[in-house]
């Protein structure tokens, strides 16, 4: 940590911080903390951020459901998480204050809006004494400013009401946060006159509130010290910021994109997979046509006769909503057609938790249809990697001839990191080749002889009218069929075709040393955990090494030998085990799970402390 | 009501191959044997949709059957165009599918009592609401015959059924009444035993643009035989067959000697000189009206106080639901241009890493 003096304040060098804002959900805090996320983004840093807002829509004022906070990590190396624990907290109400206090660092820094902490607003959280009086917050650098009351001063000439003047008081926190992590006002305030373009007097008040804030933390005896995190030597290149569901969208609009033909999204709202939906509707231009249908399953159908048609059929769901569509996608799977069936999973089972995160959907995915029905099952990582995997979802769906899952979950979907924005020029060509009335010997199922795919042959298309359903077909002619062989023939190339999918993606690559104590596995939004875990866990000296699943059926090649490489195999997982078990049913190696299913996802610290107990126990 | 009026893409020329000659019934037959019941009534439908198709011209590859489960539901195998036999109860929803994918496409789907009216009726209402522009039609014969004889949710209360030993106890619905509720732009019902009355409707519902619902009276043979005896049967047909005719006086009965008016808001049956083109006092049909309460009351007649009306009970204009999205996408285009993936990634606030 290096330091030195600034205009009699102390100059800190950190790597990392982590800072929240919190407070009611009307007060902005998504707002202030995605242009804080930018901020760091425009000086270097690497980022990744989580939301956590109520699951009300309009929680009463003040209380501790209505708490919204908004949680940036950022650093000068790589950031894989959140992080675990907050070291600035900005409070902007009591509510605030409690729900985020169980997280933040020991001696981490508290801003709070101390004219909030008055009995009416104490009580609403809750609250028996005040705690910035009662001596609890000992243990915590404690900053008690009166944002509400400076606010109104600085806001007072813009000549707005006192209602939408006091709206601009979380304009105040970002300048205090500013100068915090010696940050420039500038590129916020830019921002603000583009966003108020309209409304100038707005601008302003927000203008001044802010930069107030960064003034008063600059001058106050308060704040003594700030601090400095310096760029990440991130890979050359031009970035945005986006959430797993923003990703997702994107990668589905460039992979339709590139089979050249339309994308036909349809869905139905659920959480946490609505923003999905939302994406996709706002970007006509490239032909998406977004059908928001009458339920799950008629989502599922819409899509599946879209691609029957031939379009790229997509749907988005959870949990709740793939159990729904169970039955469509046997019929995808039989029938033989592309379809990408997002799920966003959350806590279940039922209704479960809708806003919390969990991973147990893996089972349903790989399993949950009546009859031998393999389909392709795909996860996404990190929020970035939602824009690959979705892309990586069209094209598998399209190349095979198969319905695809690609499992996602609320972590992901709302959390947001930097994208390293694919230049469009270099995206690979998707188009499949559809057959014509000059196609020799064409019938709607005889398959390529590499992909073991039928052909996608399209209504519309003179001379290749033919007939496809759900019931069981005869090789090569597809006419309808109960014969005893041919169903075991077709079973069995059903299979065949999805094995063989294993040949054409990446084989299994481990992050670290390729044999050592201890291999750590994970699939989908465990992976920022898991690397940074294992990166501390390596930094000492430890055999640790780290092996993530993007394909879960078929699996990469080499899972096996990877796995074997290890002295130990642990997999930590938001379920109680279901990939373990399921490389279990693959390849007999002992495999030990590591299980949290309480809504939340792993800490960095959690599984650190995982790997050391299983190195040590022999 | 101020709806937009979208531009479409044009319809599908007739392929060049269809238009050097008249198409017939045979080019529509497939060589699947076919494998309903002797004496189903759903043969007679299959031979008119087919001589309806070549009729209205429709050209094979742009025409698509769809269906769900159900005896009727084996249709599009028994049809020479695409086909998709789907599963139960969804075929609406695949139809959405298909037609928001290729608006080109002549869409048809083919469903049933049970099917449609039971384990998918949610997607039969979604879809006649959205007014897609697909042609459904639904073979009520109000039973379950595929699984072998249970009582269908049009099935007459009382039904004595394989699951309703003692008689059903619940009210049949009405395929009409629903449909008119969902807002249904084109509302019809025919009846298999009446082959050039099933070919007008059938025509009429080809042509209509938007979601076209046809009810079609059916017999099952084996399991419900007689359903809807007094309404097949030719000697009472005059009897028990009120014939819709947009314009005309709502007359029935032997040489038209009797109508249907109303007193007290109920229908009731009264006596009018047959000799009379333009009798004083009965309701006159009007398929185009702004309001569905007279299709809603026909729809309602039912034996034995009535006859049953046949034929096109509401038939108006509303845009559709593919016209309206590709209107939306076509406007985006002229105003934003054509999507543009640089653009689309580099939206917001983006930085540079040197």
């Amino acid at each position: 940590m290096d330091t030195c003096p600034t205009n009699g304040k102390q100059f800190v060098e950190v790597q990392q911080a982590t800072v929240r804002f919190a407070g009611d959900s009307g007060d902005g805090m998504q707002l202030v903390g995605s242009q804080f996320a930018d901020i760091a983004s425009l000086m270097g840093n690497a980022i990744r951020s989580i939301p956590d807002f109520p699951s009300e829509i309009r929680a009463p004022v003040g209380t501790l459901a209505g708490v919204s906070g908004y949680q940036l990590n950022f650093g000068d190396e790589e950031i894989s998480t959140p992080g675990d624990s907050p070291f600035v907290l900005v409070a902007m109400n009591p509510a605030a204050l409690k729900v985020s206090l169980p997280d933040v660092q020991p001696g981490g820094i508290i801003i709070v809006n101390q004219d909030e902490f008055a009995p009416a607003n104490l009580a609403k959280a809750r609250y028996p004494a005040n705690p910035l009086e009662d001596g609890s917050l000992a243990g915590y650098r404690v900053i008690p400013v009166a944002i509400t009351q400076l606010n109104e001063e600085a806001t007072r000439p813009s000549g707005l009401s006192g209602s939408q003047r006091a709206r601009c008081k979380n304009f105040f926190a970002l300048g205090i946060v500013l100068w915090l992590y010696d940050r420039r006002v500038q590129p916020v305030l830019e921002w603000l006159m583009t966003k108020f373009r309209k409304t100038p007097e707005v601008m302003a008040a927000n203008g001044a509130s802010l930069r107030a804030g960064y003034n008063f933390a600059n001058t106050t005896e308060l704040f003594r010290v700030h601090y400095h995190v310096a760029p990440a030597q991130l890979p050359k290149g031009r970035y945005r910021r986006v959430t797993g569901n923003e990703a997702l969208a994107l990668g589905c609009i460039a992979a339709a994109h590139q089979v050249e033909r339309c994308l036909v999204y349809a869905s139905y709202p659920i959480t946490p997979a609505s923003e999905v939906l939302h994406e996709l509707a706002r970007h006509k231009e490239f032909d998406v046509r977004v059908i928001q249908c009458e339920d799950e399953i008629a989502a599922c159908c819409a899509a599946i006769g879209a691609s029957f048609a031939g379009a790229v059929g997509a749907t988005g769901t959870s949990g709740p909503g793939l159990a729904l569509k169970t039955e469509a996608l046997g019929l995808a799977v039989m029938t033989e057609l592309p379809l990408v069936a997002i799920n966003v999973q959350r806590a279940g089972p039922s209704t479960g938790m809708p806003t919390k995160t969990e991973q147990a959907d893996l089972n349903m995915a790989l399993y949950g249809r009546h009859g031998e029905a393999p389909l392709v099952v795909l996860a996404a990582a990190t929020p970035a990697d939602c824009f690959p995997m979705a892309f990586e979802a069209v094209r598998l769906a399209t190349r095979y001839m198969t319905p695809v899952i690609l499992l996602s979950d609320s972590f992901l979907a709302n959390s947001a990191e930097a994208l390293a924005i694919p230049d469009p020029d270099r995206l690979p060509d998707l188009r499949v080749a559809a057959p014509t009335k000059d196609t020799p010997n064409f019938a709607p199922y005889r398959r390529d002889a590499k992909t073991l795919a039928r052909p996608w042959a399209i209504p519309g298309t003179p001379g290749l009218e033919h007939r496809i359903g759900g019931l069981e077909k005869e090789d090569v002619t597809g006419v309808v069929t109960y014969d005893a062989a041919n169903h075991r023939r077709m079973v069995e190339q059903r299979a065949r075709k999805i094995a063989g999918i294993a040949d054409d993606i990446p084989p299994a690559k481990v992050e670290g040393a390729p044999s050592g104590d201890l291999l750590m596995v994970g699939w989908g939004s465990t992976y920022g955990a898991i690397a940074a875990a294992v990166r501390q866990a390596q930094a000492e000296g430890r055999a640790v090494s780290h092996l993530h699943l993007r394909h879960l059926n078929p699996l990469p090649r080499g899972v096996e030998s990877a796995l074997r490489a290890f002295r130990k195999v642990l997999v930590p997982e938001n379920n109680t085990g279901q990939l373990s078990a399921y490389l279990r049913s693959q390849f007999s190696v002992p495999i030990r799970p590591l299980t949290k299913v309480e809504g939340r996802p792993f800490l960095i610290r959690e599984l650190r402390q995982a790997i050391e107990e299983t190195l040590k126990h022999e | 009501m101020s709806n937009p009026t979208p531009v479409l893409p044009d319809r599908p020329e007739t392929s060049a191959e269809d238009c050097l000659r008249q198409l017939t019934r045979r080019d529509f037959q497939t060589t699947q044997e076919i494998r309903w019941c002797p004496g189903c009534g759903d043969y007679s439908i299959l031979a008119q949709v087919q001589k309806v198709l070549a009729t209205v011209g429709s050209p094979r590859e742009n025409t698509v059957f769809v269906s769900g489960i159900g005896c009727s539901s084996r249709f599009p195998y028994y049809v020479n165009t695409y086909g998709f036999h789907t599963i139960h109860g969804r075929a609406p929803a695949v139809a959405t599918g298909v037609k928001c994918a290729n608006p080109d496409l002549s869409v048809w789907v083919v469903t049933g009592d049970g099917d449609s009216l039971s384990i998918g009726t949610n997607h039969l209402i979604h879809c006649l609401r959205r007014n897609v522009d697909l042609r459904i039609l639904l073979f009520n014969n109000r039973i379950y015959g595929l699984t072998k004889g249970q009582y269908s949710p049009t099935s007459d209360f009382g039904l004595k059924t394989k699951s309703s030993p003692l008689g059903t106890i619940e009210q049949p619905i009405s395929p009409l009444g629903l449909a008119l509720a969902a807002q249904a732009t084109f509302v019809a019902r025919t009846i298999y035993a009446d082959p050039p009355h099933l070919a007008r409707i059938l025509e009429a519902a080809a042509r209509h643009r938007g979601a076209a619902f046809v009810e079609i009276l059916q017999n099952c043979r084996v399991f419900n035989e007689g359903a809807f005896e007094n309404v097949a049967s030719r000697a009472e047909a005059e009897q028990s067959r009120l014939l819709l005719e947009h314009g005309k006086p709502i007359r029935f009965g032997l040489g038209g000697s009797k109508g249907i008016a109303v007193r007290d808001m109920e229908p009731v049956v009264v006596d009018v000189n047959p000799d009379d083109p333009e009798p004083e006092g009965i309701l006159r049909h009007n398929a185009q009206a702004d309001s569905p309460a007279l299709a809603s009351l026909l729809a309602a007649l039912m034996p034995p106080a009535f006859p049953t009306a046949l034929g096109v009970f509401r038939d108006v204009q509303r845009p559709t639901y593919n016209e309206l999205l590709i209107g939306q996408i076509q406007d985006s285009i002229k105003r934003r241009g054509r999507g543009d993936l640089r653009k689309l990634f580099n939206a917001g606030t983006t930085w540079q890493v040197d």
